[in-house]
């Protein structure tokens, strides 16, 4: 290679070399792969940003004509909408506190206990994710239409968990598993009970992973729109829900002021656990950093 | 004549027997354990008195740890009974064993502070805040880490982390202490500085002991008793002088320091052929300049310096034989006279008899 460090020392004292077709061509494309990303994954943001606060925007201009806080007004006027901004911010946590109890000791059980047919639930439990959303949503709507659970509370939420149990399982089942049992017996060993050793040791080992699972079954029920549509609609409209009469019935200013509601949560929570994660004591129970 | 002084190791002073006292210490008997359709234990016995550190010694496979563990109480014996001042625990779990061990890796709990760690058995015992800090303090004070009392285990180094494990079980006051190959993970230096101090607070408290080693050093160094371990049975149980100069097995004699294994007889100070194992330690290997009664003309082949002796390779007709020597130096393809001052004649793999040439 040209650019050892040793031969750039050597060439330093006397001209600079110019930088190699090589190299040129290597930091061409990676700033043509940042630009792409830029405009892919920001662009679309940017342009949500502007439209929520365009008055009028038309074709050929850069920027909208003139800019307005109506659209902002409209949702927060809307009784539907911030009903849906109440129902979503209900299921949520529910959501994930239901899952939780229903998912954690299965994924302490996949963890610690060899069962038969353990690595058939396990992989069964990819099953949920396997085929399309819609006609598993169509086979349970049949099924809660028997049960009387159709625009039901019980039916959402169940819904909801069903879209969560792949990570609540998954990902608590590798962090319980990655609680080296040496550090289980030693509390054994100190005097405690199997149950005290479970939350004294095992569980805030733990636990950077379940917060994992629990931010991402957040956002999953937050984000949920097609079953919660099919199940609750049009008795419980969540924030996804409503976003499609929204973009019927409405400019679509008002959708995007509400997709930047609907994603502020997801922001916020993605922010919060990045930071109690990436710092500090977390990351010591998760040895990145 | 110049006679290079041999190395020899202390003399043989004792006289123990394998029993312990009644009452104190640790009673073992018939122990048997079968793990995955292999007999791990094969009716092993122990007994430790009151007060006294014992070391299972081994090599890699033998069974120490499950021994161990058997005794800690993570592992159901499929028979036999375990004592701990004379009350039988093997149907109790290990978290109601009057024992505290420290893991060979450790085991602190990364979340909890080296204070919290140590005070964590405490804490289950329901103590008082006030006196969970002084016990906490003073067993810190012991191992000399108190002003690491504030630290997460992450950011203390190994040796470190290996006292505050012992602290976390001394501070139980155990009736018995269970250590698991504790100095393993610790470099050449630091090894005999935590053997010393292990050795020292353990004759302090007067603690029961067993650690589990397979470094032979360790244990003739810090132990009262060893017991020499293989393929699931105690070979030999005595004490570290013993061990070495009368192994009962040509496997002890062979685990414990070094030894020239030849085939033969010893006979008034000679090697001739036979069909018994002979044993010989190197420092009873004698170089001189001039023959001497028992010796034989041999040959230096090969010279390794050891810093205050050198181990040294001669030749003697068909066997070649290993002697430590310090004094002269001595230089590869010299002629010198060999002699052997003691052999240990084995049969069967057991010590059939020990004999001295006169010199
Ligand atoms: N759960 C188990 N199932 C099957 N075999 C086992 C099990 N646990 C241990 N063994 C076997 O028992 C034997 C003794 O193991 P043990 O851990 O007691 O050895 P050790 O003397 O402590 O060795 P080392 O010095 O390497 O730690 C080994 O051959 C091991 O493979
Ligand atoms: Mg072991």
């Amino acid at each position: 290679m040209s650019n050892t460090p040793v031969s750039r020392a050597r060439t330093a004292s006397s001209t600079r070399r110019p930088p190699s077709l090589d190299s040129i061509l290597r930091s061409a494309l990676v700033g043509l792969f940042v630009i792409l990303m830029l405009v892919f994954i920001l662009g679309p943001l940017l342009w949500l940003g502007v439209r929520a606060f365009a008055g009028s925007w038309t074709f050929p201009n850069l920027l909208p004509d003139d800019w307005t806080l109506r659209w902002w007004q409209v949702v927060f006027n809307d009784g539907a909408l911030s009903i849906a901004v109440q129902n979503s911010l209900f299921f949520a946590p529910l959501t994930v506190l239901v899952s939780a109890v229903i998912c954690l000791p299965a994924a302490y059980a996949f963890a610690r206990f060899d069962f038969p047919g353990r690595r058939l639930f396990l992989i069964s439990l990819f099953a949920t994710n396997a085929f399309p959303k819609m006609g598993l949503f169509v086979t349970l709507a049949a099924l809660f239409y028997a049960l009387n659970l159709m625009n039901s509370v019980l039916g959402i939420l169940v819904v909801h968990v069903l879209g969560t149990v792949v990570f609540m399982t998954w990902i608590p089942a590798a962090a319980f598993a990655a609680v080296p049992r040496n550090l289980e017996e030693a509390a054994r060993d100190a005097g405690a009970s199997k149950l005290r050793v479970f939350a004294s040791v095992t569980l805030p080992m733990a636990l950077p992973g379940i917060i994992v699972a629990a931010v991402m079954s957040f956002l999953a029920s937050f984000d949920e729109a097609q079953g919660t549509y099919l199940v609750g609609a049009p008795d419980f409209m969540t924030m996804p829900t409503q976003m499609y009469s929204l973009v019927l019935n409405y400019p679509t200013q008002v959708a995007a002021v509400f997709s930047i509601l609907l994603a502020i949560p997801s922001v916020a929570l993605m922010l919060a656990a990045h930071k109690h994660i990436l710092g500090g004591q977390l990351a010591e129970g998760f040895q990145i950093k | 004549m110049t006679l290079h002084e041999p190395v020899t190791e202390p003399s043989a002073s004792t006289t123990s027997t394998g029993t312990a006292a009644s009452g104190g210490g640790l009673t073992i008997r018939g122990l048997h354990k079968i793990l995955g359709g292999r007999t791990i234990i094969d009716n092993l016995d122990l007994s430790v008195k009151e007060g006294e550190l014992v070391s299972l010694l081994g090599p890699s496979g033998c069974g120490k740890t499950t021994t161990l563990r058997m005794i800690a109480g993570f592992l159901q014996p499929d028979e036999g009974s375990i004592e701990v001042e004379g009350q039988e625990v093997s149907h109790l779990g290990a978290e109601n064993r009057p024992s505290a061990m420290v893991f060979q890796n450790y085991a602190l709990w990364p979340h909890m502070t080296v204070a919290k760690n140590v005070g964590f058995p405490l804490k289950l015992r329901k103590m008082s805040k006030t006196e969970i800090k002084d016990r906490v303090e003073a067993v810190l004070e012991l191992v000399s880490l108190l002003h690491h009392k504030d630290s997460k285990p992450a950011r203390i180094s190994g040796g470190e982390q290996q006292r505050v494990a012992l602290a976390r079980a001394l501070v139980q006051e155990p009736k018995l202490l269970l250590l698991d190959e504790p100095l393993s993970n610790l470099d050449a230096k630091l090894r005999v500085k935590v053997r010393e101090d292990i050795r020292r607070i353990q004759q302090e408290l007067g603690i029961t002991t067993v650690i589990v080693t397979h470094d032979q050093e360790e244990a003739m160094s810090m132990s009262d008793r060893i017991a020499v371990m293989n393929a699931g049975r105690i070979e030999q149980y005595s004490t570290p002088e013993a061990l070495y100069a009368r192994p009962e097995t040509e496997f002890v004699a062979t685990f414990i320091g070094s030894m020239n294994r030849l085939e033969g007889s010893f006979v008034d100070g000679l090697i001739t052929s036979g069909p018994d194992i002979l044993g010989i330690r190197p420092e009873d290997v004698i170089l001189a300049d001039a023959p001497f009664a028992g010796a034989v003309p041999a040959t230096v082949e090969r010279v390794v310096p050891r810093g205050h002796f050198q181990e040294v390779y001669v030749r003697r007709g068909d066997t070649q034989l290993r002697s430590f020597v310090s004094g002269e130096l001595v230089q590869a393809g010299q002629q010198t006279y060999a002699g052997v001052r003691k052999a240990m004649t084995f049969r069967d793999g057991r010590l059939v008899a020990e004999a001295g040439a006169a010199l």
